[in-house]
């Protein structure tokens, strides 16, 4: 039998005398080599998850009930960037990047400067900020790059707070009561494709990237760096890569907040930008890139609703987090991986 | 003669805030986020035990170190004990703690809870006079801090030296797998190290707060600060932890006795900056380097 596994942790404490056992779905296995596109059963198998997921997104905005929720979903998309960005950065490079914000505060500023002083048109804008800004997020993290696990952690913590005291502290950029109006897109329908594009080629692209070469060299500096640098391959360079791509998504999001809400100012270095994308990331699964972004898209209507409690929206995703890494910390994708490649049965021991 | 009085103030308050944290880090490699969180909750659990309970402020205070030293033993117990091991989720976890309780304190209109936000939350000072030093006007309570700090640093360094569980934590912190080898129990080293770093955090709390107002923003400073200081000094190091305490009280009061008062969080970003660029591992930060750091 292939793909036998044994029922393993998180699991509820099995009963005497029997024991889960997992199998490969015959499905799974047959579509595994070329011959799967022999059959139209098995190439719906392969292609029906993606095709799902991208006809889903596309359908979205035209069920959508009225304004409130376009908005809504737009929101959602710029958070699950964010969340993919964590999950990249933290599982494919291994730089654990609690400062979320930092990266939409920078690629916010970066675009709005570009639409309220320079009157560039928005297109431009917010591709000149998503570049420019990862850029700068690059260079300013340059310094803390050589640090790994909690240091870095630590760093990036610190700098969303830090960026803006800067601000504050300068009067620059709008100071506290920041500046607006900044010009918008045109129109909801645009705003919510722009951003569901720009997902799925965040995650197919991302999920590709991993794939490559430069991704095998990637996950090798997460997983042991040393290595990487007695083949020759500088680490620091290899990570900042890393962090270049990760914060095109992350920077984006910001440029795409500033333009959605027509307004910039230190709330772009807010803590929600941080620590909805981790909880998102860790609720929808670690390591897969596409949880993330159900993640993020299952929490923010989420907190929307709660919207007219305050900051119980925050203590909400705190919570979220806390159960999901102490009871489940596989995630929703990955446990919905499971079951389509798997099923379950007991067996006795 | 200002700068000198004020600054050592200042570095004292650093001291104060960071302790907590270098403690934890040092004995059991935990990052704990919930720091900052604790000093508000301190703050907030005093408050509430003067003016709506009644009590005497020092009765006041003591059931409050006792209740916060608990809630960090709970804490490492059945939260981050279960995730230990794994950077990610610990650091992960006990920031979501924080975040409960920092945001949780401003929650607003349920169970007829007002939030706790707003500048009418202060602590009242233990002695309210001031003292005049070589010229210098200063408020007692500022002396107190000073004092309290060096009460902190001294006992520190006896318990570390003098005491069993003060030389099982040293022991920890060089080196865990042979502490274990000779019979101490990491975990309950974790547990009391998590139990004596919260009560620092309450102290501290319970010092500063006269100064200033109690809000929850106050724990997200706190912790930064508490941050800089660790990166500065050295992740798990007294000595560093404290020369960066000097280093940063100093730097500031200088700051705004030059009236740059509001460019303090410039100061502090600038000085994290360069002492990573010049030294990644931090002024005192020697151990596992080749491991934490490439």
């Amino acid at each position: 039998m292939t793909g036998a596994t044994e029922a393993t942790a998180g699991a509820s404490p099995a009963p005497e005398g029997r024991r889960k056992e997992r199998l490969d779905r015959g499905l799974k296995v047959r579509t595994e080599g070329l011959y799967a596109v022999n059959s139209y059963r098995e190439i719906t198998y392969l292609v029906g998850p993606r095709l799902l997921l991208i006809l889903g997104l596309a359908v979205l905005p035209l069920l959508l009930p009225n304004l409130y929720w376009q908005r809504v979903l737009c929101v959602a998309g710029a958070y699950a960037l964010l969340a993919i960005s964590f999950d990249f950065l933290a599982n494919y490079v291994g730089l654990v990047c609690v400062g979320g914000a930092f990266m939409t505060g920078v690629g916010g500023f970066t675009a709005g400067i570009f639409t309220y002083y320079l009157h560039v048109p928005w297109p431009i804008s917010i591709l000149l900020g998503t570049v420019l800004g990862a850029a700068l997020v690059t260079l300013i993290w340059l310094p803390s790059l050589p640090l790994r696990g909690i240091y870095f952690a630590i760093l990036t913590f610190m700098f969303p707070f830090l960026a803006r005291g800067v601000i504050l502290a300068l009067g620059i950029l709008g100071g506290t009561e920041g500046l607006g109006p900044v010009a918008g897109m045109d129109n909801i329908w645009i705003e919510n494709y722009l951003v569901i594009v720009v997902l799925l080629v965040a995650v197919f692209g991302l999920r590709r990237l991993v794939g490559e070469d430069a991704g095998i060299v990637l996950r090798g500096v997460k997983d042991n760096d040393m290595a990487v640098q007695a083949s020759g391959i500088s680490v620091t360079r290899t990570k900042a890569k890393g962090l270049f791509i990760g914060s095109l998504a992350g920077c984006f999001a910001g440029a795409y907040i500033v333009h959605l809400y027509n307004f910039m100012g230190t709330s772009l270095f807010a803590t929600d930008y941080s620590i909805l994308p981790i909880a998102a990331a860790v609720m929808g699964g670690s390591g897969t890139l596409a949880g993330p972004m159900l993640g993020a898209l299952i929490l923010t209507p989420l907190s929307e609703l709660l919207r007219g409690f305050g900051q119980l929206r925050v203590v909400l995703y705190a919570l979220v987090l806390v159960g999901f890494i102490l009871f489940k910390p596989e995630g929703l994708l990955n446990w919905l991986t499971r079951k389509y490649h798997q099923f379950e049965k007991w067996t006795k021991v | 003669m200002d700068i000198l009085i004020y600054g050592l103030v200042n570095s004292f308050i650093y001291v104060l805030m960071a302790a907590g944290f270098t403690l934890v880090y040092g004995v059991s490699r935990l990052p704990n986020f919930a720091h900052g969180a604790l000093y508000v909750l301190t703050g907030f659990l005093v408050w509430t035990f003067v003016n709506s309970a009644g009590l005497n402020y020092f009765v006041s205070i003591l059931i409050t170190v006792v209740i916060v030293a608990l809630l960090g033993a709970f804490l490492y117990r059945f939260v981050l004990m279960r995730v230990r091991g794994m950077p990610v989720s610990e650091i992960i976890v006990s920031f979501a703690v924080a975040l409960i309780i920092l945001e949780g304190l401003r929650l607003q209109g349920i169970g007829g809870f007002k939030g706790f936000i707003g500048s009418s939350y202060t602590l009242p000072t233990f002695i309210d006079r001031t003292v005049s030093i070589a010229g210098v006007v200063i408020d007692a309570q500022r002396l107190l801090i000073v004092g309290i700090g060096l009460a902190i640093v001294i006992f520190m360094w006896i318990f570390t030296r003098r005491q069993k569980i003060g030389l099982a934590f040293r022991g920890m912190a060089q080196d865990e797998h042979a502490a274990m080898m000779l019979g101490i129990d990491s975990d309950l080293m974790a547990v009391l190290a998590l139990a004596v770093g919260s009560s620092l955090a309450a102290i501290a709390a319970v010092a500063i707060y006269p100064l200033g107002q109690v809000t929850a923003e106050t724990g997200y400073h706190v912790l930064n600060a508490a941050l800089a200081v660790c990166i500065v000094g050295g992740l798990g190091s007294w000595m560093g932890a404290i020369l960066a305490s000097f280093i940063f009280g100093y730097a500031t009061t200088f700051a705004s006795f030059m009236g740059a008062a509001k460019y303090q969080d410039v100061i502090l970003f600038g000085l994290i900056v360069l002492v990573l660029i010049i030294r990644p591992s931090g002024l005192f930060g020697r151990q596992k380097e080749l491991e934490e750091r490439v």
